[in-house]
C-alpha cells in the first residue's frame, strides 16, 4: 500500500489530492479568477497560489482523514507551466517533504493527465487527445515513451477559446470555455470561419485573429453571440476530430481518450464518440474533476513512478516551464 | 456514377477506398465519405475543397512530368474521385522493409528526394508525405521489383495546396522525416539522400528552403509547452 500527495499549481488552478493505490483519498482545488476580457497574470496567479495552498493541503488533508506521516511520497508539478506559480506551489511541496521526511518526485503536468485518465476510464492504449489553455497535442504512446504524433503548431485550442471569451467580454467563472459551451447550445446560425489542418498537426492562431477581427461585424449583420461560440466551436472541435481520427487509422488503435481542461466539453465529446462509433473504436472521457488541471493526478503519476522505483535527487527537483511529453521515460508501463 | 460492384478495399481517415471497373478499365475509386460528427456545412465546404486541390495538384504534377494517378472523374455531388488503380506495385513503406539492402535504398532515395524537389519548383505542397503515399510501380510485369524497373508515383494529395513561399515547402520536408522517424529506423540515412537529391533538382531554392526548414525543426523541437 503506497500513498502519494500530489500538489499543483502551474496555471490558475491550485489543487491537492491524495491517493492510496488506486483508492481516492480527497482532490481539492481552488480556481484564481480573472475579471471578465482579461486573462490571468503569472503574478496575480502565484498570489492566489501562495495565500490559498495552506488551507487547500488542510483541507485535502482533512479530507482524505489522514496523518501526513502515513504518506509516503510527495508529488509536485515540475513543468510545464507558467514560472511564478509553479515555483511557488514547488516550494510548500519541498518543504512539507522536509518537515514530514518523505522522498519528493517531480511529475510532468500532461503525463499527470494521461495516467490520470488512464487509471479513471480503465483505458488501456489509447490515442490520447489532450487539450488545454497551453496545450493541444495527439499522443500515442511507444517504446516506453508518449510520443507526439501531431500538435499545434502556434496557440492551444483553450487558449483560442479563453481569447475569444475575452473578445465577447464573457465571465471567466467558473471558467470561459465552460461559458461558450453554454452559450453555444442554442447557436443556431453556423458562420463557416477558417479551418485549419496541416497533416496530422493543427493551427488556430488564424482562426482566433479571424475572429477577433470579424466579431464585432457579424455581430451587426444578423449572428447573435450565440451563434459565434456555436461556430467557433464546431469548427474548432472538428479539426481536433480530424486529426485524432488520422491519428487513429494511423496506429490502429481502437480507442480514444481525451483529457485536459478541454476535454469536458460535452459537445467535443459527442463529436468525438460519433466519429469512434463511426470506426468500431471506443471514447474514454472524464468529468471536469478530473479533466480539469488537479492535484490528484500529479498524485497517481508520481505514484507510477513511485513504484517504478523512481527517486529524484534534491537537486533535481527545481521547476521548467518547457518539458516536453516525450522527454519522460515511462518506465512504469510494462507494455 | 455508382459504386454498386466496387469492392471496399480500406477505410482511411478521410476516405473509403474502393476497386471496379469503369470505362473498361480497372479503377480506384476514392469516396469523402459523410463525416456525422461535423457540420454538415463545414463538411460540404472541407470536402469540395479538398476534392478540387487533389485533382488540381494530380494534374499540375502530370504537366511537371511526375508521374500521378490518371484523373479519370470527379464528381461532387457523390464525392468521389476515380483515379488510375496500379497492379503490380508496392509502397514506399513496404519496399524499404522487404528489400532493405542500403544500395539500392540509397538510389531510391535520392529518386525521391529528386521527385518532391521537382514538385515543389512548380509550387505544389502534397501537405502528407510519408513513405506509404509513394508508390512504385513495375515498368515491366515480367520483371522483379528492382529499382531499374521501377517507376515513381505519388499518390494521396488530399491535403495538397499550391504555396510558393518557403514556408510550406519546408513544412512538407518536415513533415516527412518525422513520419519516417517514426516508422523506418533507416529514416536518418534516407532522409540525407533524400535532401540530396532534392537540392539537385530545386537548385536555386534549395539554400533558402533549407533554411526554412532548419526554423521549423527548430520549432518543432523546442516549441515552449505551457501547462
Amino acid at each position: 500500500m503506497v500513498i502519494a500527495i500530489g500538489f499543483e499549481g502551474s496555471a490558475n488552478k491550485l489543487g491537492v489530492g491524495i491517493i492510496k493505490d488506486n483508492e481516492i483519498l480527497s482532490n481539492c482545488r481552488k480556481t484564481y479568477i480573472s475579471p471578465p476580457g482579461e486573462g490571468f497574470m503569472p503574478k496575480e496567479t502565484a498570489i492566489h497560489h501562495r495565500q490559498n495552498i495552506l488551507a487547500v493541503l488542510k483541507q485535502a488533508l482533512d479530507e482524505a482523514n489522514i496523518k501526513p506521516n502515513e504518506i509516503d511520497v510527495v508529488c509536485y508539478t515540475k513543468g510545464p507551466g507558467m514560472g511564478a506559480p509553479l515555483a511557488c506551489v514547488s516550494v510548500v511541496a519541498r518543504t512539507v517533504a522536509q518537515i514530514w521526511n518523505k522522498p519528493l518526485l517531480g511529475v510532468n503536468h500532461c503525463i499527470g493527465h494521461i495516467e490520470m485518465g488512464r487509471s479513471v476510464t480503465g483505458a488501456n492504449n489509447p490515442i490520447v487527445l489532450y487539450v488545454s489553455g497551453g496545450n493541444t497535442q495527439i499522443i500515442a504512446y511507444s517504446r516506453k515513451k508518449y510520443r507526439i504524433f501531431g500538435e499545434t503548431i502556434d496557440i492551444a485550442v483553450g487558449n483560442c477559446l479563453d481569447r475569444f471569451a475575452r473578445v465577447l467580454k464573457l465571465s471567466n467563472d467558473p471558467s470561459p470555455g465552460f461559458n461558450i459551451e453554454q452559450l453555444a447550445k442554442t447557436g443556431t446560425k453556423y458562420h463557416a470561419i477558417p479551418y485549419c489542418v496541416k497533416g496530422m498537426d493543427v493551427s488556430f492562431s488564424g482562426i482566433l485573429s479571424y475572429m477577433e477581427e470579424k466579431s464585432s461585424k457579424l455581430l451587426k449583420n444578423g449572428y447573435t453571440v450565440e451563434d459565434l461560440c456555436y461556430s467557433l466551436q464546431e469548427t474548432i472541435f472538428a479539426m481536433l476530430v480530424e486529426t485524432t481520427e488520422r491519428a487513429l487509422a494511423h496506429v490502429g488503435s481502437k480507442e480514444v481518450l481525451i483529457v485536459g481542461g478541454v476535454g469536458c466539453n460535452l459537445r467535443l465529446q459527442e463529436m468525438m464518440r460519433i466519429m469512434c462509433e463511426e470506426r468500431g473504436a471506443v471514447l474514454f472521457a472524464t468529468d471536469e474533476r478530473f479533466c480539469i488541471d488537479n492535484g490528484l493526478m500529479i498524485a497517481k503519476a508520481g505514484l507510477e513512478m513511485f513504484n517504478a522505483g523512481i527517486r529524484m535527487k534534491w537537486e533535481d527537483c527545481g521547476i521548467t516551464q518547457r518539458y516536453r511529453t516525450d522527454d519522460v521515460d515511462v518506465t512504469w508501463r510494462k507494455d | 456514377m455508382n459504386l454498386k460492384n466496387f469492392e471496399l478495399l480500406y477505410q482511411g481517415a478521410e476516405a473509403k477506398l474502393y476497386k471496379g471497373i469503369y470505362l473498361g478499365k480497372t479503377v480506384l475509386a476514392k469516396e469523402r465519405f459523410k463525416k456525422c460528427y461535423r457540420h454538415p456545412e463545414l463538411d460540404g465546404i472541407i470536402t469540395k475543397e479538398r476534392m478540387k486541390a487533389e485533382s488540381r495538384a494530380i494534374v499540375r504534377c502530370k504537366s511537371a512530368g511526375i508521374r500521378t494517378p490518371t484523373l479519370y472523374l470527379v464528381d461532387y455531388r457523390r464525392r468521389i474521385i476515380i483515379l488510375e488503380y496500379f497492379e503490380d506495385c508496392l509502397n514506399m513503406k513496404e519496399y524499404i522493409n522487404k528489400y532493405c539492402e542500403s544500395e539500392s535504398l540509397e538510389e531510391l532515395s535520392i529518386q525521391v528526394g529528386k521527385m518532391i524537389g521537382k514538385m515543389h519548383s512548380i509550387n505544389v505542397i502534397h501537405g502528407d508525405l510519408t513513405s506509404s503515399n509513394i508508390l512504385l510501380v513495375k515498368k515491366k510485369k515480367s520483371e522483379g521489383f528492382i529499382l531499374k524497373n521501377l517507376d515513381l508515383v505519388l499518390i494521396d494529395f488530399g491535403l495538397a495546396h499550391i504555396e510558393s513561399t518557403t514556408e510550406d515547402k519546408g513544412v512538407d520536408l518536415y513533415v516527412l522525416e518525422r513520419a519516417l522517424l517514426s516508422t523506418h529506423s533507416v529514416a536518418q540515412d534516407l532522409f540525407k539522400n533524400i535532401l540530396e537529391g532534392y537540392a539537385s533538382e530545386n537548385k536555386k531554392a534549395f539554400k533558402e528552403i533549407l533554411i526554412k526548414y532548419d526554423d521549423i525543426r527548430a520549432r518543432g523541437r523546442k516549441r515552449t509547452m505551457i501547462g
